[in-house]
């Protein structure tokens, strides 16, 4: 009984947390590595293009909110997730034209893309302040839980409880819908294998008659879909707040090179490498240990980290996958 | 145009806005703004060598400026016996446990047989984390318990405070060692990467541990290398000299002291600046371009591209690290939860872009020029929206929130004047000059 009721808290507290924040890096990670792949920089706008697209389903989500429009039991924002999508879309696009299409053409050293995209970052980040503001927004709505805590308690007879809220299962089923989607696009669409192709060798599948532009263009279009699937899932789950969203740069970028640049299903799993890494050091065992072992009354918290150091987990993570296996787990570009 | 008649040109008019200011709104505030200028131009100096003569893509400026800002406070608080009687034995021994374990582990990476040798490490690094604990929590308690109000943490060695913008230097030039050790060598993308990875974790460090820094309760009241006000208004030398002048003695008084904090760091600005065109114009600064522009062939003619891209990286964050502690001092207080990647990284990035890379000259001129306008963009701002907006109702709500969001277009302005200069200006302002 004490073992079941030390998982069920487990399961509370860690399992699921971290298979929800995993999947939402995943998604993330998917973007900055498809981009990576394809056009050969690290994007460093990625975290405000999240920003971006969610504050475009954010909007017309209070719109819908507004005009009585809701989904039932599920957040109206997947009613407005298209919107915010083509939002994010459109914007990477312009910016492909203004900005990077040029040093395409110039074949510009990877890091003065780099440095283009942090102009970007700082450009999206300036116009979401501007269009939403720089404060935390709330926007999920209709049912909060599938499974209460309270419920779960009287159901099983166990003292601890487990609450599922309904965001955290949409993410998930979001989640795997949108891989399935993308790896059946990867490997059996035309356009999928073209760019496959591309990223492998850039000059053969010119050779072979495949349109760059095209290429390019449909990187875009999946990882600003990508950006702002991740970002109203974020967003959803916890809250939304354009500085929280930049600094999710990092263990996205974590992820996309655990599991190895340019590979993708490297950034699935490099998602929820980062992920479990971060909730299992920052989470408190006290009380699973309590249960677990009887008798022992811990002095601590049994804390390995301040939840204020999930930075560095990623950071910590990143250094160690570069000095053991800097090529990621799953052999991805190396950079 | 020639460079010189350039430089000087555009300098003159960047003295003639700043003495605008004094003119048109207060002399106060024109020193206020020189001096943040003066400040702004030596990190650029500091990211001009990594990027300018290296090639070197750091985002972690932030970090290396919050460390010097830490070494303000090290230096110059009154030592704390009673903390360190209380807590100091415990911190001692957590930080030699900490250097046992990297040493134990950097060893056991080598001299461990091969099987062994992923396992063992992180053997070592557990058990190593497990017994720096055990000293450092109970230490950190108790100093954290020594008058928490007003202190609370360790104190510094009561050294005066202009000490520390050489130690702010170090404390930075250690930080980058230890990154590009781990992070140079690799392609460029991944030292970015890194040093934003680091420059978040500095930060964080210093918000949480209130036993160093106080973390987000802030120091106050940091030593002054220059006179108080207070005390000019008092003295009678002060007072016979203004009126000498001809001018209200509080408002002479700030403006002696801000004239005081320009002319120190004026006086770093020269000596940095003195050192950088030499080591531009050496054997060495043309070492480093040719390594910049090709490694291939650097490498080649037998120079050691990682070694001296170490170099270049710690050099040019130790000068980061001193313009945070002159920062610091500045302020007269440590307040980690005003570090903020846009305002100490990215904006630093802008000014060495649009002043121009590679040249100390360009890289001055741009701290000067992108300051200047950051902060009067924050008037700008609004007066523009408000113009933009004065067709729409009084109460309109469109035009409210535009007008509340208005100090946000300083951040897709510069985004804009980084993309625009880098496309169209990718040499800046004032262009690195190739000798032949």
């Amino acid at each position: 009984m004490d073992l079941l009721n030390a998982f069920v808290l487990f399961s509370n507290f860690v399992l699921v947390p971290g298979v929800v924040y995993g999947s939402q890096l995943a998604l993330g990670a998917l973007g900055v590595t498809l981009v990576y792949a394809v056009l050969r920089f690290s994007n460093f706008a990625h975290g405000d293009l999240m920003a971006f697209g969610t504050a475009g389903v954010i909007l017309f989500t209070w719109w819908l909110q507004s005009m009585g429009v809701s989904a039932g039991p599920l957040p109206t924002a997947l009613i407005a997730l298209p919107v915010g999508i083509l939002a994010a879309v459109l914007m990477s696009l312009l910016m492909d034209r203004t900005v990077y299409s040029f040093y395409r053409k110039q074949r510009s050293a990877p890091v003065v893309f780099v440095i283009a995209s942090v102009g970007v970052m700082f450009v999206l980040n300036g116009l979401t302040r501007l269009i939403i503001g720089p404060d935390d927004q709330r926007f999920a709505d209709g049912e909060r839980f599938i499974i209460r805590a309270r419920d779960f308690e009287a159901w099983s007879g166990l003292e601890e409880g487990l609450a599922l809220r309904t965001t955290q299962v949409l993410t998930v089923v979001v989640a795997i819908i949108i891989v399935i989607a993308l790896f059946r696009f990867l490997n059996h669409s035309r356009m999928g294998k073209a760019m496959r192709a591309y990223s492998d060798n850039e000059d053969l599948a010119l050779l072979s008659g495949i349109d760059p532009a095209k290429v390019v263009f449909w990187t875009w279009v999946i990882a600003a879909g990508l950006a702002t699937v991740a970002g109203t899932l974020y967003g959803l789950d916890k809250s939304f707040k354009p500085f929280t969203y930049f600094q999710l740069l990092l263990p996205i970028f974590a992820a996309a090179i655990v599991g190895g640049i340019g590979n993708p299903v490297g950034a699935i799993a490099g998602g929820f490498v980062v992920a479990f890494s971060e909730v299992t050091v920052t989470y408190a065992y006290r009380r699973v240990v309590e249960y677990v072992v009887p008798g022992w009354e811990p002095d601590g918290l049994l804390q390995l980290l301040s939840t204020d150091y999930k930075f560095a987990v990623s950071f910590l993570i990143l250094v160690v996958v570069l000095l053991v296996r800097p090529t990621g787990l799953f052999r991805g570009k190396v950079i | 145009m020639s460079q010189p008649l350039r430089i000087v040109l555009l300098y003159s008019a960047m003295l003639a806005a700043i003495a605008a200011v004094g003119l048109v709104q207060s002399w106060p505030l024109a020193l206020s703004i020189l001096n943040l200028c003066l400040i702004s131009a030596i990190m650029a100096l500091g990211v001009n060598m990594q990027w300018g003569y290296g090639g070197l893509f750091n985002v972690g400026i932030m970090g290396f400026a919050a460390l010097g800002g830490v070494a303000g406070v090290l230096v110059s608080q009154a030592p704390r016996p009673e903390a360190w009687a209380a807590g100091g034995v415990g911190l001692v021994s957590a930080l030699l446990s900490l250097g046992v374990t990297v040493v134990l582990a950097s060893y056991g990476r080598k001299l461990l047989p091969e099987k062994l040798r992923g396992i063992g490490t992180v053997l070592i690094i557990v058990i190593g984390y497990f017994v720096m604990r055990r000293f450092f929590y109970p230490a950190v308690d108790a100093i954290e318990a020594q008058n928490p109000a007003q202190f609370g943490n360790i104190g510094g060695a009561g050294a005066p405070i202009i000490l520390s913008w050489i130690v702010g230097g170090l404390f930075a030039a250690g930080a980058a060692w230890l990154i590009a050790k781990i992070a140079l060598g690799l392609r460029s993308d991944y030292l970015a990467i890194a040093t934003l990875g680091i420059s978040e974790i500095i930060i964080a460090v210093l918000k949480n541990e209130d036993w160093l820094t106080r973390g987000v309760k802030n120091v106050s009241g940091l030593d002054r290398p220059v006179p108080y006000e207070i005390d000019l208004q008092r003295a009678d030398w002060f007072i016979g000299w203004a009126q000498s002048l001809g001018m209200d003695t509080v408002e002479a008084s700030t403006i002696f002291v801000r004239l005081c904090y320009a002319a120190l760091f004026l006086g770093v600005l020269v000596i940095l600046m003195w050192v950088a065109e030499r080591a531009l114009n050496s054997p060495w600064g043309r070492m480093m371009r040719a390594i910049r522009d090709n490694r291939d062939a650097a490498a080649a003619m037998g120079k050691d591209v990682t070694a001296r891209h170490i170099q270049v990286f710690v050099l040019g964050s130790a000068v980061v690290g001193v313009a945070g502690a002159m920062l610091t001092t500045l302020d007269g207080q440590f307040t980690p939860g005003t570090y903020n990647p846009l305002r100490f990284t990215f904006l630093i990035w802008v000014m060495v872009i649009v002043g121009g890379s590679g040249n100390n000259w360009g890289a001055v001129l741009g701290g000067f020029l992108i300051w200047f306008t950051w902060v009067q963009a924050e008037n700008w701002g609004p007066m523009a929206m408000e113009a933009v907006t004065g067709w729409m109702a009084a109460d309109s709500a469109l035009r409210a929130h535009l007008l509340d969001a208005a100090p946000h277009m300083r951040l897709f302005i510069m985004g804009l004047v980084l993309l625009v200069t880098l496309r169209f200006f990718p040499r800046g302002l004032v262009p690195e000059q190739v000798r032949r």
